[in-house]
C-alpha cells in the first residue's frame, strides 16, 4: 500500500512539474523563440512619447552602420531615401501609422454574428426536440372558450377589455 | 505657449465657479505663483540649450513636453533640434515635428504655422520634414 501510494504520489509531482513550469521557461527551451526581456528599457511605439526609450533596430549591418556614420556630418548631405532609413532604423511606426485604425472590427463583428446564428441553429432545435408540448389552453379553441368567459364575467368593464366589446351587437366595438 | 490663446476664453468661464460661504473678501484661490508663458518657454528653451545635454535628457525633456497640455512654441523647438543635431540624431528631429502635429489635434493651423516659424532651422541643419518623406501618411 505504501508502494502504490510513493508511486501515485510521484506521478502526481512528475504532472504538476509540467504543468506549473512558467511557458516562457517551456517555449524557451522546447524551441528557439525570442523571450522579451522587461528588465531592461525597450521600444514602444506610443503617441504620448515621441522618442523612445531605445531605438528599433539595435544590431545594426554595415550599410546601416555607414549610415550613421554620415549620419554624425551635415544632415543636408543626406538624400530624401538616406534620411527615411535612419527615420525607420529609430522608429518602426511613424506617427500616421500609429494613428491608422484597422479593419479588424468587421472580422469582430462577423465572427460574432457566426456565434449567434449558430447558436440560434441549436436554440431552435432545442425547441423542435427538446421541449414537450406546449399546454392545451394556449389552443385556439381553448382561448376562445377563455375570452368568452372573460367577456360573460365582464373583465375590466370600465375601461379595459369589457368595454371594447358590443354587448348589444355581441361583436368587438 | 499657443494653447494659451485657445484655452483663455475658457478660462476665464472656469474662474467664475461659486464659492461656498465664507467670510467677506475671501476666494478659496492657491496662493502659490503662476508661472507665465515667457518664463514656461524660456525655461524649456534654457532645458534645451545645455551644450552637454545628453541623449537620456533630450529623450526625457521632449516626452515631458508632449505630455504637458500645450503645443510648444517653436522656440522650445528649434532649442531641441539643434539639441537633436548636436547629438547627432535626425530621427528624432524629425518624430518630434510629428509630435508637434499631433499635438494640435484638431487646431489644423498650428502646424503649419510652427514649420513656417522653423523653416530656416531646418533648411540651416537640413531637417526634412515628415511630410517631405512622405511618412505623414501611412
Amino acid at each position: 500500500m505504501l508502494a502504490s501510494r510513493a508511486l501515485v504520489r510521484g506521478l502526481q509531482s512528475g504532472f504538476w512539474r509540467r504543468v506549473s513550469t512558467s511557458s516562457a521557461a517551456w517555449v524557451a527551451h522546447t524551441h528557439d523563440v525570442d523571450v522579451v526581456d522587461c528588465s531592461v528599457p525597450q521600444y514602444n511605439n506610443r503617441l504620448d512619447t515621441p522618442l523612445p526609450d531605445v531605438p528599433f533596430v539595435r544590431n545594426l549591418s554595415v550599410e546601416q552602420k555607414k549610415l550613421k556614420e554620415n549620419e554624425k556630418g551635415s544632415w543636408t548631405q543626406l538624400t530624401k531615401e538616406e534620411k527615411l532609413a535612419l527615420y525607420r532604423l529609430t522608429h518602426e511606426l511613424s506617427y500616421a501609422e500609429m494613428r491608422q485604425g484597422s479593419k479588424e472590427w468587421m472580422t469582430v463583428l462577423g465572427g460574432v454574428f457566426i456565434f449567434l446564428g449558430f447558436t440560434g441553429l441549436l436554440v431552435w432545435w432545442q425547441r423542435v426536440y427538446v421541449y414537450g408540448d406546449v399546454p392545451h389552453t394556449l389552443s385556439q379553441e381553448s382561448v376562445a372558450q377563455q375570452t368568452q368567459r372573460m367577456i360573460d364575467m365582464r373583465v375590466n368593464p370600465v375601461h379595459g377589455f369589457s368595454n371594447k366589446w358590443d354587448y348589444e351587437k355581441k361583436q368587438w366595438k | 505657449m499657443i494653447s494659451a490663446a485657445v484655452l483663455r476664453g475658457i478660462g476665464t468661464l472656469t474662474r467664475t465657479r461659486a464659492v461656498f460661504t465664507a467670510p467677506l473678501a475671501v476666494r478659496c484661490y492657491s496662493h502659490a505663483k503662476v508661472e507665465t508663458d515667457e518664463e514656461f518657454d524660456s525655461r524649456w528653451v534654457t532645458y534645451f540649450s545645455k551644450p552637454d545635454l545628453d541623449t537620456w535628457e533630450l529623450r526625457k525633456g521632449m516626452n515631458t513636453l508632449i505630455g504637458y497640455d500645450l503645443v510648444p512654441e517653436p522656440k522650445i523647438l528649434d532649442s531641441a533640434l539643434r539639441a537633436c543635431r548636436r547629438l547627432n540624431d535626425l530621427a528624432n528631429a524629425i518624430r518630434i515635428l510629428e509630435a508637434v502635429k499631433d499635438k494640435s489635434g484638431p487646431h489644423k493651423e498650428i502646424y503649419p504655422y510652427v514649420i513656417q516659424e522653423l523653416k530656416p532651422t531646418l533648411q540651416e541643419l537640413g531637417i526634412s520634414t515628415p511630410e517631405e518623406l512622405g511618412i505623414h501618411k501611412a
